[in-house]
Order: structure tokens, then sequence, then C-alpha cells
């Protein structure tokens, strides 16, 4: 009991550690005062004036489009670097390319930014395009980082993936392109899903590129808030936050209830299968 | 060994009748992997109809020489012809030929019935046919009503007949099976393997089979193809393997065997005697070799072609007869496994059936033996 008693303190340690500063957040959201470290007592009104506020509503819906653009042109892109690096075979220099994809993964995101801002300007001094910075370089920028997450991704699924699925398939008359549509892509689907939201995620977080590529008029969220702790920040941001947490956390629930559901499915279907005989 | 589906010889067999064509030609095919020769100038002539299975153990080449027949491998020489035609440069999208996977390749996210449809669509025929031509299949491999399940759903062995229901349904001419039986327990095996010669006798389709199994390769195939690293050691019916193996290889590969070495003393047109240290007697053969005299061969005798006996057989000239002591004995029911040290110091393998039913076994440990068999028991192998 003694033992148990250790592990159970260690147990509350750990996940206090990791939730006391978010409750903490949720509950300063309802706070009276307009102070952040001052408890004055309970309201709603951050919620209101939040909603009123166009500056940080833009900035959030904004940071969500990016995101979303980017998580979808990195899944396409992902995939074909992913599908290249599993299927191609040993060709010359496979190491090399093999490293180069993950190298994004431990680049410093302050020099990434700073070469996609040089690259950006030296390519609007000689072809005029992208005219000017905002949403068009925030999405391009976040995809070239959130493009190495997922190919690794998709690689290690199609390293995995018995390559005698797609001959097969091959064998019973289909085309390469086919195949891939056809076989290989509906069963990849679940690493495509999980590489499209990392790279949603990691698009919605990241502050340091967007602060390098965007420009007047294109602030992400997390720039707003990251700029306005300099006056000190406003409940109301605390009061987004919790909405965000809200509904990431009700997707994330929903989601595991619908693997727990297929899960137990396919379970009972292989009982089945071994009764069956 | 396994009951043997017999096959029925109804007409002379196509590789001895020289008006046949063969229905698949490999004309020395080498595939070289790097440094690695895979495959070693193999030719091969399989005709129509033909169970043909290629047997070798991991490494032999087998697999690699099929999945250049299914068009996934290309030749690094040679040619391979199907039908007449030159597969050269031929996807295998495109080929007369259809192979079953030794995973079994079903996909995950399709239904029976979907996997073993997909081929036909592929090919564009009417929805209508395509439904009739699955549910005939599904049928004839008895899965019709697992139509609807994900492969999933399935124990290995319904598995495996998807597998092959989806490879059949095209109708191919030839068809490739890797591994077929693998996957399956031993009782599954058998049951699949009648299964499997009953399927490719009712289609008349032709099969090549590669497989490391030779009891397998004995039980279904018309003819057998013995690989060892990427070259081929003897091609012929089970019994011409078995009986009359052309090399050390080929005899001590299918089945066991016991190897006795010696000298030529006597060469004549319709015998030869070997005098041999290993056996402590002479070897006599009823059959002439072409070997010169006084060369050294070996010469291999089945263990189920040797006699026990307590008592000197009668007849003994001292040819063909040895003695020694009983070391192990192993009962396995239908016969018993000897293991007999001769005076020489080797140890040779005999198999008795055990015909009558007692449990006190008349010859038992350290017992002193005669050993003997008849002439034509021996084979001589000069390679």
């Amino acid at each position: 009991m003694m033992r148990m008693g250790k592990l159970a303190w260690a147990l509350w340690f750990g996940y206090a550690f990791l939730y006391v500063p978010i409750a903490l957040l949720i509950l300063y959201s309802f706070n009276e005062s307009r102070l952040v470290t001052v408890w004055g007592g309970f309201s709603t009104k951050w919620y209101t004036e939040l909603l009123q506020n166009d500056q940080l509503l833009g900035a959030a819906w904004l940071s969500l489009q990016v995101a979303a653009m980017s998580a979808t042109a990195s899944v396409v892109l992902g995939t074909v670097a992913g599908l290249a690096l599993a299927r191609f075979g040993r060709f010359r220099g496979r190491t090399l390319f093999g490293g180069m994809i993950t190298a994004p993964l431990v680049m410093p995101e302050v020099i990434t930014g700073l070469s996609l801002l040089l690259l950006f300007v030296a390519l609007e001094q000689a072809i005029g395009w992208p005219d000017g910075r905002g949403m068009t370089t925030i999405t391009i920028a976040h995809t070239t980082f959130t493009m190495a997450y997922v190919a690794v991704i998709i690689q290690s699924r199609l390293v995995s993936l018995d390559e005698s699925l797609e001959e097969a398939a091959m064998d019973l008359g289909a085309r390469p392109a086919k195949v891939f549509f056809v076989i290989t892509l509906p069963i990849i689907a679940p690493a495509i899903v999980s590489g499209w939201l990392l790279a949603f995620t990691l698009s919605l977080d990241d502050v340091v590129v967007a602060s390098f590529v965007s420009g007047p008029g294109s602030t992400t969220l997390p720039m707003v808030i990251f700029s306005s702790v300099k006056f000190g920040i406003s409940p109301q941001i605390n009061a987004l936050a919790t909405l965000m947490m809200v509904v990431v956390a009700t997707g994330i629930f929903i989601a595991s209830l619908v693997m727990a559901r297929q899960e137990r499915q396919k379970k009972r279907d292989e009982q089945m299968a071994v009764q069956g005989g | 060994m396994a009951v043997q589906p017999i096959r029925k010889p109804t007409r002379l067999e196509p590789w001895q009748d020289p008006g046949q064509k063969p229905y698949v030609r490999i004309e020395k095919v080498t595939k070289t992997f790097g440094d690695f020769v895979a495959v070693d100038e193999v030719s091969l002539s399989i005709y129509r109809g033909e169970f043909f299975a290629l047997l070798g153990g991991s490494g032999s080449g087998k697999t690699t020489l099929l999945r250049m027949l299914a068009g996934f491998e290309t030749p690094t020489e040679g040619k391979i012809f199907i039908d007449g035609v030159d597969m050269a440069g031929i996807p295998p999208y495109e080929r007369p030929v259809n192979m079953m996977f030794q995973s079994y390749a079903l996909f995950p996210h399709m239904s029976v019935e979907q996997n073993v449809a997909f081929g036909l669509k592929q090919d564009g025929v009417a929805k209508a046919e395509i439904a009739e031509r699955v549910g005939a299949m599904l049928d004839l491999v008895q899965l019709g009503k697992f139509a609807k399940r994900k492969p999933h759903q399935l124990s290995g062995g319904q598995r495996q007949r998807v597998a092959l229901a989806r490879s059949l349904v095209k109708r191919p001419k030839l068809l490739l099976l890797d591994e077929p039986l693998g996957a399956l327990d031993k009782r599954l095996r058998e049951q699949t393997q009648f299964e499997l010669v009953n399927i490719q006798e009712k289609l008349g389709v032709t099969f090549i089979v590669v497989t490391h199994d030779q009891e397998e390769a004995m039980t279904m195939s018309s003819r057998i193809a013995v690989m060892n690293h990427g070259v081929i050691a003897q091609t012929g019916t089970p019994t011409e393997i078995y009986e009359y193996p052309q090399s050390r290889f080929v005899a001590e590969f299918i089945g066991s065997v016991n190897m006795f070495e010696g000298r030529v003393v006597e060469d004549q047109a319709d015998h030869v005697l070997i005098r041999s240290e290993d056996a402590g007697c002479d070897l006599y053969i009823n059959h002439a070799v072409s070997v010169p005299s006084n060369a050294t061969v070996a010469v291999a005798v089945r263990p189920e072609k040797i006699a026990l006996s307590k008592e000197p057989p009668a007849n003994a000239d001292g040819r063909n007869v040895t003695g020694g002591i009983v070391r192990e004995i192993a009962y396995l029911g239908d016969v018993s496994i000897y293991l007999v040290e001769l005076k020489t110091g080797k140890t040779v393998r005999v198999t008795a059936p055990n015909v009558v039913r007692r449990t006190e076994m008349p010859i038992t440990w350290d017992d002193e033996v005669y050993l003997s068999w008849r002439p034509f028991a021996g084979v001589v192998l000069t390679q």
C-alpha cells in the first residue's frame, strides 16, 4: 500500500504539472477583473467582448484558413515524397534524399522563416510574384515545414504496407495510376488523415515562421496573442483559448470514441472468423 | 508422406510428345541483383494443362523465376515466351497470367466479393456478368455465404480460398502460385492439396507452383523442377525425381536417403558392381552406368527399400547385404524408423511399415541385424 501511495502521488503531480496552467487559463476567462492575475468574481463578459472584437476573430479565421490550406497542400506533397522514398527502391542518393526530407524537422524555425522571407522578396523582385506578403506567403511557408512531417508519416506507413497488395492489383489488370488511387490511397488513408491533422495543428501553432513572412493586414492568431503580451493580456484571449480548447477536446473525444468502437468491432469479427473456421 | 491424389494417366504426357508445343518457354533466363545471381541460365518448357512445381530451398531462385513470369521482374538475359508471345516489355497488367501471392495480398478495404470482382472490373466486364462469374467462383471455393465479409473476418483457410478465387476468376491460361499452402496448418494443407488439384483439373488451367515443401510438390504436381542456387538441378515427374535422382543434391533434398561411397569394379551392360568401404559390402545394381572403371561414385538407397532381419537373408551372396546394431528407433504409428550403426561406423536409416499390430517390437535397441536390399534399390550418382 505504501508503494501504491507513492505512485498515486507521482501520478497526481504529473497531471497537475500538465493541467494546472490550463485550468488557470480557463478559470481566469470567467474573471470579472481586467487584471489577469487578480480574481474579481465570476463573469462571462469577456466572451461577449470577444464576439465583438473583429481583429481577434479575424486573426483566428485567417489562422484556420492558412492551417487548412497548408495542411491540404502538405498532405499532397508529403504523400508524393513519401511514396518516392518508400517505393522507388534503391536509387542513387536515396539516403541523402531521405535525410534531406527530415532536415526541416530539426531546422531552427528562425532560419526557415528568414530563408523563406529572402526567397519571397527575391521572387517578387524577379517575377513580381508573390505580390507583397500575406496569406499566400504564410500558407506556402507553412506548407514547406509541415510537409516534412507528413512525408515521414506517409513513408513509414508505406514501408509497412505489403507491396504484394499493389502487385496483386497490377496482376489483375489495373494500371499503376489506378492501383494508387484504388488500392494504395484507401489503405493509407488513416495515415493521411493523421498527417493532415498534425500539419493543421503545427500551422495553427506557429508564430515564428509566420512573423517573418506575413505582411500588413495579415496577422495570424498566435501573432496577435504574442504581440498583445506587450500591453498586458486581455482576458478575451483567455476566453478565445478556452473556446478553442473546448472545440479541440470535443473533436479528440469523438475520434477516440469512434476508434474504440471500431477496435471492439474488429475484435468481434476476428472472434467470429476463428469460430467460423 | 501424405495421401496422394493419384493423377489418372489418360494420354501420352505432353512433355514426351514431340508434336506438342510448350505453352510456357523459358530460354536461358538469367537474373542478377547487383553481384548476386538469383537465376542462372534457366531453360524450361511447360505444357498446357500441367501442374508444374518449382521446388527449392530459400534463395534457390524459384520465386524470382515466378516473378519474372508474372512480369514483376525483368530478366537480365534470356527470353520468356507465353503461348508463343515474347513477354519482354509486357507489363504485368497486360499478361495473360494471374498470380496467387504467398501473403494472399487480399485488399483489406474490400469485401470478399469486391476482391474477387476486382480483376473483372479492370477489364470492363458488364456488371451482370461480373456478379454471375464472382458468384460461380465463390461457390467453387465454397465461400458463397462469406461474400460480404472483409478479409480480416476470415480464417486463414478461407483467405487462401478467396485469393485462389480472385486469381482464377479472370480465367487465366496460366496461374502462378507462390507457396499457396505455406500459411496453412498441416491438416488444412493436406485437404487443400486435393482441392487445388481438383480445381486445376476441372478448369484445365496451367499451374506453376513455387514451394519449398517437397511433400507438397510430390502430391500435387505433374512435373517438378528442383532448383538449387539459381540452377535447375533436375526436372521430372515426382516418381522420376524420387526414384531416379540424378545428383546427390536432388537425392538428399527429396525425402531421406542413405549415401554410400564406392568404387566401380565391374561395369556391364546389365549391371554394375561397386565396392564400398562405407557399406561394408559390394553393391550390385541392375542397370548400367557410363562411368570409367575404378571411378568413385555415390550410391543412394532409400530407407524404405532396405529390409531388416535378425537372421541372415536367404540367397545372400555378400552383395547388398550388410550388418549392424540398432541404435535408435522412432515409432511413428504407420512406420518405424530405425537408425542402424554399421560395422564400418556409418549410420543407416531404415523405414519399415508396421504391418502387424503388436506392442512389442521384434527388433529392438542394441539388436544385431542384417540389412539387405534388392538390385533395383540403389541409384548410382556420378555428380
